[in-house]
């Protein structure tokens, strides 16, 4: 496994330049996780592309499985759960079949992942630069002395001021978006191909979110790595991902252009996660939450599995199985009647230019 | 949610309805002065070593008044002292300096029942702010009991009608707190605090814990609550969207100082104060998409560079020059006193230059930020790469 050109760290110009290759690609991924009482199918038939130099945003409840499929896609399943079928494709090898101490030569390398909490991600009693050099020396070979270099290089590349001093400093040193910053930089450590990020943000301020997916998205540009991206913060999605992918109950539901989907939503429950966050730049009478709860994982509902809580649900979305279907225009559905959430859009629309005339 | 336990003038003691307490004055209903709260930090042994503590200032002089009815928001990054704020506000936390005055009478230190009443809160995570060990209903009923709001017969009545206003079903008297999802665990937190007829409700960070789905119903209760009881709302949150869509008035505060105050839409369509302008640019937005549309984050700098400093090393001068894109010498020497703007008596800003004819243009990129410093692409040094395996 070489470097490919496209992955190379060759400055402006290597991004997107490979995009129709796939550089990750999930099919029909089914995890399941053992519990006291069933069998809960967290991931159920998941199905993801993600181009290279391309950011991938996965949005979702609690519950939706969006972590568990990051989860899998890196092998770090808990130990009650197990992928039961489909496959994990990076660079045209499956990963699902492989062992843990061939994944490990993946992992890093090839592959690495940002978590939410950076304090409870960081070893806290190893110094941050030997943690950021640790991932080079074992991986890529380096000397002590030249895998030193390469953290305090990348301590640079993420923006984390006076490297040489903080080279020597324990994760408790530092602030939230610093601990981040040195997260980042382990992921990026061994160069790799994809970086999966779990809300890495969610614990952080706005103003600090805002330095953080700069950061990420310079890189992004800057670099050629892809990104997958799992939040439920739609907003954030909206500034950094090219596209989205939103999950309900363990499948996807949509997915297509990040300004598409959330713009014009053609699921019921995008619609709903749309008009139920307040959003600071249209301000309404009142939100409209999305009712009921998430469904079971265990008994899920037959049909469409948001039918319970769907205003447009008829006879047929409670028996008929729901795929992502294609839409014109490169974007799908799992909607069986997507046309009903084109007139809701629609009808909000003309209700808000209503409102900003009057 | 209308009906009989809303009725303003039930006699039987079941309305929640906000009634007038004392002379109904014309001034603010809640007002801080000068307040501040400090933490000691260290050992008390090096403290007697040094022979000086050394202090936190989490609140360092912030004057605040909250009107009758409207709903204040308080944002600002964590650390910016706004929930030791709030605490001490609803005297759960005692004051080092500076009064706190309840409709023009003076709040001592120690309040009594009847005034600790009169302020309820609302916390941000309803996992741990409820008991577990005590149904919905043994919870409501100690409350009762303890501050004698209703006769104890009446408890259960009483109960019920509030369960009713929060949008919950009778049958949560008897359930306990594991029992409910966290959006449900909100609403009982929020009858809890209605229990004692408060005038003014703060609630910090009420939906930050919840799903995005469930924060919009938590947010509809506040805002149809304020409505029908003509409650007073203090929210404390950091999402401005939140804020926007549920308050009057804002205020902004950077570490321990107010900074900024407006009415809502005042604040958003024209901040003032350099930090407000950073803050609002640092929301992200659904319908602006950089990455897709071509020039944008990876290019730009960031709103606000950089991390707010140790609140036990605030700078000296303005607190948020370390930080400020238009800091000038002055700003090193004077704080800026939060001043009015003129014209609008409602909009006042903390900056020497906020109203300003033109702000001046910055003199120095702030603590050179590699964000703006480091040009990206091929300029970046990279060691060979080796194979990998």
């Amino acid at each position: 496994m070489t470097g490919q050109p496209a992955t190379e760290w060759s400055g402006i110009g290597s991004a997107g330049t490979g995009a129709n290759v796939p550089m990750l690609e999930v099919r029909d991924l089914h995890v399941q996780i053992a519990a006291r009482h069933g069998t809960v199918r967290a991931v159920d038939g998941v199905s993801l592309e993600v181009g290279t130099g391309e950011a991938l945003g996965l949005v979702g409840e609690s519950g939706s499985g969006k972590s568990m499929t990051l989860r899998a896609i890196l092998g770090v399943l808990p130990s009650e759960g197990k992928i039961t079928s489909g496959q994990v494709i990076l660079d045209g090898v499956d990963l699902v079949p492989l062992s843990n101490s061939d994944l490990n030569h993946i992992r890093g390398p090839k592959m690495s992942m940002i978590f939410q909490e950076p304090m409870s991600a960081l070893n806290p009693v190893m110094r941050v630069g030997h943690q950021i050099a640790e991932g080079p020396r074992v991986h890529l070979g380096y000397s002590k002395a030249k895998a030193a270099e390469r953290a305090l290089e990348l301590m640079r590349r993420v923006g984390i001021p006076d490297p040489e001093r903080r080279f020597r400093a324990y994760p408790h040193e530092f602030s939230g978006g610093m601990r981040q910053r040195v997260m980042i930089a382990i992921a990026l450590s061994c160069d790799p191909e994809i970086i999966l990020c779990d809300e890495p943000t969610t614990a952080l301020d706005v103003t600090i979110q805002d330095q953080i997916l700069r950061l990420l998205a310079r890189l992004c540009a800057e670099s050629g790595v892809s990104l997958i991206f799992v939040t439920h913060d739609l907003p954030v999605v909206a500034q950094l991902c090219q596209r989205i992918a939103v999950m309900y109950g363990g499948q996807l539901v949509e997915t297509g252009d990040v300004r598409e989907v959330l713009l014009d939503p053609r699921h019921p429950y995008t619609l709903g996660l749309v008009r139920s966050a307040p959003d600071v730049d249209y301000v309404r009478d009142s939100l409209v939450p999305i009712p009921g709860s998430p469904p079971s994982l265990v008994t899920p509902p037959p049909g469409c599995r948001f039918h319970p809580r769907c205003a447009f649900a008829e006879e047929d979305c409670r028996v008929l199985p729901t795929p992502l279907r294609v839409l014109p225009g490169g974007r799908s559905t799992a909607c069986l009647h997507y046309e009903r959430c084109q007139e809701a859009v629609a009808a909000d629309r003309a209700a808000a230019a209503d409102r900003t005339r009057s | 949610m209308s009906g009989g336990p809303l009725d303003p003038a039930g006699p039987a003691g079941s309305s929640f309805a906000v009634g007038q307490v004392g002379p109904a004055g014309n001034g603010p209903l809640l007002a801080a002065k000068d307040v501040a709260v400090y933490f000691a930090v260290g050992s008390a042994l090096s403290a007697r070593i040094r022979h000086e503590q050394r202090m936190l200032h989490a609140v360092d002089g912030v004057d605040l008044d909250l009107a009758r009815g409207e709903a204040l928001a308080l944002v600002g990054e964590s650390g910016s002292g706004k929930s030791t704020l709030a605490l001490a506000l609803a005297g759960l936390r005692p004051t080092d300096r500076g009064e706190i005055t309840f409709d023009g009478r003076r709040l001592p230190a120690r309040r009594s029942r009847a005034d600790q009443r009169r302020i309820q809160m609302v916390f941000q995570d309803p996992y741990s702010s409820l008991n577990p060990r005590l149904t919905v209903g043994g919870m409501l009923r100690e409350l009762l009991k303890v501050h004698h709001i209703v006769p104890n017969g009446a408890a259960e009545t009483y109960s019920k009608e509030l369960l009713t206003l929060v949008g919950l079903g009778e049958d949560a008297l008897r359930a306990y707190p594991r029992q409910f999802s966290g959006g449900q665990r909100q609403r009982v937190a929020i009858a809890r605090a209605l229990a004692l007829r408060p005038q003014i409700l703060v609630a910090d960070e009420p939906v930050s814990a919840l799903d995005v789905s469930v924060q919009a119903t938590i947010l509809n209760l506040l805002r149809d609550l304020r409505g029908e009881l003509g409650l007073t709302l203090l929210l404390i949150s950091h999402n401005l969207a939140v804020v926007r869509h549920l308050c009057d008035r804002v205020a902004v505060m950077y570490l321990g100082r107010i900074v900024e105050v407006a009415p809502t839409e005042r604040l958003f369509a024209d901040p003032r104060h350099p930090y407000t302008k950073g803050l609002l640019a640092a929301i992200p937005k659904l319908a602006d998409n950089p990455a897709a549309g071509g020039d944008g984050a990876a290019h730009s700098g960031p709103a606000v560079a950089g991390d707010p400093p140790s609140a036990l090393r605030i700078p000296a001068g303005c607190r948020f020059r370390t930080r400020c894109p238009i800091a000038q010498p002055v700003c090193e020497i004077e704080d800026p006193a939060l001043t009015v703007a003129t014209g609008d008596p409602a909009h006042q800003a903390a900056c020497h230059f906020a109203f300003a004819p033109a702000p001046p243009a910055a003199v120095q990129p702030p603590a050179a930020f590699p964000e703006a410093a480091v040009s990206p692409g091929p300029a970046t040094v990279r060691p060979p790469r080796p194979r990998k395996e």
